[in-house]
C-alpha cells in the first residue's frame, strides 16, 4: 500500500512521501524536498488550464525522478505533451484509448525544444 | 526563403496524419465537440456562424509562388473560388467542410505549408515586416529569427494550454510596419557593438483593453533568446489569470504585475533555464539565415522608369515604395477595391499574382497586417508590365495608405464573436471615398474597422477607429481618433457617441473634411490630431 497522498498546504512540515499539487499550487515550494517525494500528483481540473505542464517540467528539470502523475482531465491528445513535459503517470476521469494514445505518441519523430523526455531536438541533429 | 529539411517536413506531416485521426474521431463521436474544440482552433479550424473557417499560416508572412498557387488551388477546390488575407499575415477560407479539412492540410503540406497554431491559447503564426530583406532601414532580415522562433514555438509541449492566445512579431527596421508594439512580445532586432540582439517587448494588445508593450530587456543576445522567451512565457503561464477570458492575456498580468516585477520574475527565471542548454548554436541561426540571402539582384538594373502613362504614374508614386537594391523597388498590390471586400482575393487572382511573383519577384510574395500583398524585390524595368497585368485583374488601386486601404475584420457576416458588420462599413467608405485625387490630398490616413469589442480589424491602432457594437438589437459604430500602430504607436480614443451604418460614414467624412480645413503644411492626419486634439473634431461631427 503506497503512502497517502498530501495536499500541497499539508505537505510543508509534514513527512509525507506523496503530494498533490493544484494548479495554482507553485512548484518550486517543493524542490528542497525531491529526495523523500516518492510521488507527485499533478491534477487538471479543466484541460485547459495548462498550469500543470509547467510544474511537471521545473520538478523534472531540478532532478525529481519519482512519479509524476496528471490526474484528472487528461484526455488523450494532451498526453503525449505532458509526456513531453516529464509526466509518467495517468489517472484521466475517463478512461483514455490506449492504442490512441500509442499511435499519438510515437507520431512525432523528432520535436523542436529539448525538454525533459531525453528527445534530441531538431537543432542538435542538425549541428552535432 | 526558407525550406524545410526531412525534420521539419516530417513534423508538419505527422500534424496531417494527426488531425486525420482527430477528425476522423470526431466524425465518429468517439469525442465530444467541447473536446475537439481546442484539437481544431490548434489547426486554425474554427465554427463560424454559416460553416468552419480554415485559417493557413503564412509564417512572417512570406510565400512562394508555389505556395500561393495552393492557396488558390484550395480556395477553388475546397472553398468558394477566395481566400481572404488576414491581418495576421494569414489567409482564412470561410466555406471549407470538416470531412475536407485532413486533405487541405496534406495539400498544405505538400509545398511546405500548415495551419498549425493560428488559433487556440498557444504562441500563434510570428508575423514580420512585409518588406523585410527588402527595406533599404533594416540592420538584417527579420525572418530567419522569426524562422528560429517559429520553430521553437511549435508544439511546444509546456506553451500550449497557455491563459489565452499569445502573438509575437519580430522586426528590424526603426519604422515600424508590423504594429509591434501591440503584440503579446514585440521584437526589434538591434545592433549593439556591432552585433545583433534583441530588443523585448511585453504586454501590448489590442483587444477590449488595449495596451503598449513597455521595453522588458534593451538587448538579448541571440543565443539566449530562446531561453530567455521560455522564461517570458513561463512566467505567463504561472501567474497570467484564468479567472476570466478577457483578463487573461499577459498585457493585464503586466498591467496588475507591474513591469518592473514581471521583469524580475522573468530574470529569476532566466537564470535558471539558461542552465537547461535550450538554445540552439549561432550555427543554426546562421543556417536559417543562408536560405534568406539576398537574391542575385541585376548589379546593372536602371532606376529610370518612364512615367508618361499618367494612371501608372499615380499607382507608381503611391504604391511602390523604395528597394535597398539599385534598380528595384517594392510593389505593393492594394488588395481593396473601390466597394469590395478588404484583403479577399479570388483564385485568379491569387494564381496571378503567384505568376508576377514567378516572373517579376525572385519568386517571393508577403502579406501585410493591412490585408495587402507584396511582391518585394521588382526591377523598376518591369514595374510598368507588372502594373498592366495588375490593372487587368482589378489589382492596381493606387490607394496604399490612404483612406480607402480598408482593415477591416469579417465582422457579423462571418464571425460568430461579431456584434456587428464590418464588410458593409468598409465597402460604402471606399465608395465614398472613391476619388483617387481626393484621397491622394487627404494623404496618409489608416482607417481600421472592427465588428466587436475583440479588436481583430486593429481599430485602436486606426488614425481613424471604427468599433461595431450592439445597442440594444441594433448595430451601432463608434469612432475612435488618433490611433497608430507604427513606430509612433498610440491607442485611440472615443470621439463621442455612435451611429448607425450609414451616419458613420458621414461621420467619417465630416472628421476628414474637418482635417483638410485645419491642417498645416504637409501634416498627415494623425499629426493634425494629435496637434489639435479630440474637440476639433468633436465640435464638427457633433455641432
Amino acid at each position: 500500500m503506497a503512502d497517502p497522498i498530501v495536499s500541497f498546504a499539508a505537505f510543508e512540515g509534514s513527512n509525507a512521501t506523496a503530494v498533490r499539487i493544484e494548479p495554482g499550487d507553485d512548484a518550486r515550494v517543493l524542490l528542497p524536498h525531491l529526495d523523500r517525494l516518492t510521488l507527485v500528483e499533478v491534477t487538471f481540473p479543466a484541460f485547459r488550464d495548462g498550469r500543470g505542464y509547467s510544474s511537471a517540467r521545473i520538478l523534472r528539470e531540478a532532478g525529481y525522478t519519482g512519479t509524476l502523475r496528471a490526474a484528472g482531465d487528461v484526455l488523450v491528445d494532451q498526453v503525449p505533451y505532458m509526456k513531453r513535459c516529464g509526466f509518467d503517470d495517468f489517472v484521466p476521469n475517463a478512461p483514455l484509448d490506449a492504442a490512441v494514445v500509442e499511435k499519438l505518441s510515437s507520431l512525432y519523430p523528432e520535436p523542436y525544444q529539448r525538454t525533459v523526455d531525453g528527445k534530441v531536438p531538431v537543432w542538435k541533429l542538425r549541428h552535432g | 526563403m526558407y525550406q524545410y529539411d526531412k525534420y521539419d517536413q516530417a513534423i508538419v506531416d505527422a500534424r496531417v496524419e494527426e488531425f486525420r485521426d482527430q477528425v476522423r474521431r470526431r466524425m465518429a463521436g468517439e469525442i465530444t465537440e467541447d473536446q475537439f474544440k481546442p484539437l481544431r482552433l490548434m489547426n486554425g479550424l474554427y465554427l463560424q456562424l454559416h460553416a468552419y473557417m480554415l485559417r493557413v499560416a503564412i509564417p512572417y508572412g512570406t510565400l512562394s509562388s508555389k505556395q500561393m498557387k495552393m492557396l488558390g488551388h484550395i480556395a477553388r477546390k475546397y472553398d468558394r473560388d477566395y481566400g481572404h488575407f488576414t491581418t495576421r499575415q494569414n489567409v482564412q477560407y470561410n466555406w471549407i467542410k470538416l470531412e475536407d479539412t485532413p486533405d487541405i492540410l496534406a495539400d498544405l503540406a505538400s509545398v511546405e505549408m500548415h495551419a498549425i497554431q493560428t488559433s487556440g491559447n498557444c504562441i500563434r503564426n510570428i508575423s514580420s515586416d512585409q518588406y523585410a530583406g527588402a527595406a533599404a532601414d533594416e540592420v538584417t532580415d527579420p525572418r530567419p529569427w522569426a524562422e528560429l522562433l517559429r520553430q521553437w514555438s511549435t508544439f511546444h509541449p509546456e506553451f500550449s494550454y497557455l491563459p489565452r492566445k499569445f502573438k509575437i512579431a519580430v522586426i528590424a527596421s526603426p519604422e515600424d510596419r508590423a504594429a509591434m508594439r501591440l503584440h503579446d512580445i514585440g521584437i526589434e532586432l538591434v545592433k549593439k557593438d556591432g552585433v545583433l540582439g534583441a530588443r523585448i517587448f511585453v504586454g501590448g494588445g489590442m483587444g477590449r483593453t488595449p495596451m503598449i508593450a513597455p521595453e522588458i530587456n534593451p538587448f538579448v543576445k541571440a543565443d539566449d533568446l530562446l531561453s530567455y522567451l521560455e522564461a517570458c512565457l513561463r512566467v505567463y503561464n504561472r501567474y497570467g489569470r484564468r479567472d476570466n477570458a478577457y483578463k487573461a492575456r499577459i498585457k493585464i498580468l503586466i498591467h496588475e504585475h507591474g513591469a518592473d516585477n514581471y521583469r524580475a520574475d522573468v530574470e529569476t527565471e532566466f537564470a535558471h533555464v539558461k542552465t537547461l542548454d535550450l538554445d540552439p548554436p549561432l550555427a543554426e541561426l546562421e543556417r536559417i539565415s543562408a536560405f534568406f540571402a539576398a537574391p542575385a539582384f541585376d548589379p546593372n538594373a536602371s532606376d529610370d522608369v518612364d512615367r508618361s502613362d499618367p494612371d501608372f504614374a499615380v499607382w507608381l508614386d503611391q504604391n511602390v515604395k523604395p528597394h535597398k537594391a539599385k534598380g528595384y523597388a517594392i510593389v505593393n498590390i492594394a488588395v481593396k477595391p473601390t466597394g469590395g471586400i478588404p484583403g479577399d482575393a479570388t483564385s485568379d487572382q491569387i494564381d496571378l499574382m503567384a505568376d508576377l511573383a514567378l516572373d517579376y519577384s525572385f519568386d517571393e510574395l508577403r502579406v501585410t497586417h493591412a490585408q495587402n500583398i507584396v511582391l518585394p524585390h521588382v526591377k523598376k524595368s518591369d514595374l510598368y508590365a507588372v502594373w498592366q497585368k495588375l490593372d487587368a485583374a482589378g489589382l492596381a488601386n493606387a490607394n496604399l495608405d490612404l483612406v480607402s486601404d480598408i482593415i477591416a475584420c469579417p465582422g457579423l457576416d462571418y464571425c460568430s464573436l461579431a456584434n456587428a458588420r464590418s464588410i458593409p462599413v468598409a465597402q460604402k467608405l471606399s465608395e465614398r471615398f472613391a476619388d483617387l485625387d481626393r484621397q491622394r490630398d487627404i494623404g496618409e490616413l489608416k482607417l481600421k474597422i472592427s465588428g466587436c469589442i475583440n479588436a481583430c480589424g486593429h481599430h485602436h491602432a486606426g488614425h481613424i477607429g471604427i468599433l461595431g457594437v450592439d445597442k440594444k438589437g441594433v448595430e451601432n459604430y463608434q469612432i475612435t481618433l488618433g490611433g497608430s500602430g507604427a513606430e509612433d504607436v498610440s491607442i485611440g480614443k472615443i470621439m463621442g457617441p455612435g451611429f448607425d451604418q450609414d451616419g458613420v460614414v458621414d461621420a467619417v467624412e465630416r472628421v476628414i473634411e474637418k482635417y483638410r480645413e485645419v491642417r498645416e503644411g504637409d501634416e498627415r492626419f494623425l499629426d493634425t490630431y494629435r496637434r489639435v486634439g479630440n474637440d476639433v473634431f468633436k465640435e464638427a461631427v457633433y455641432g
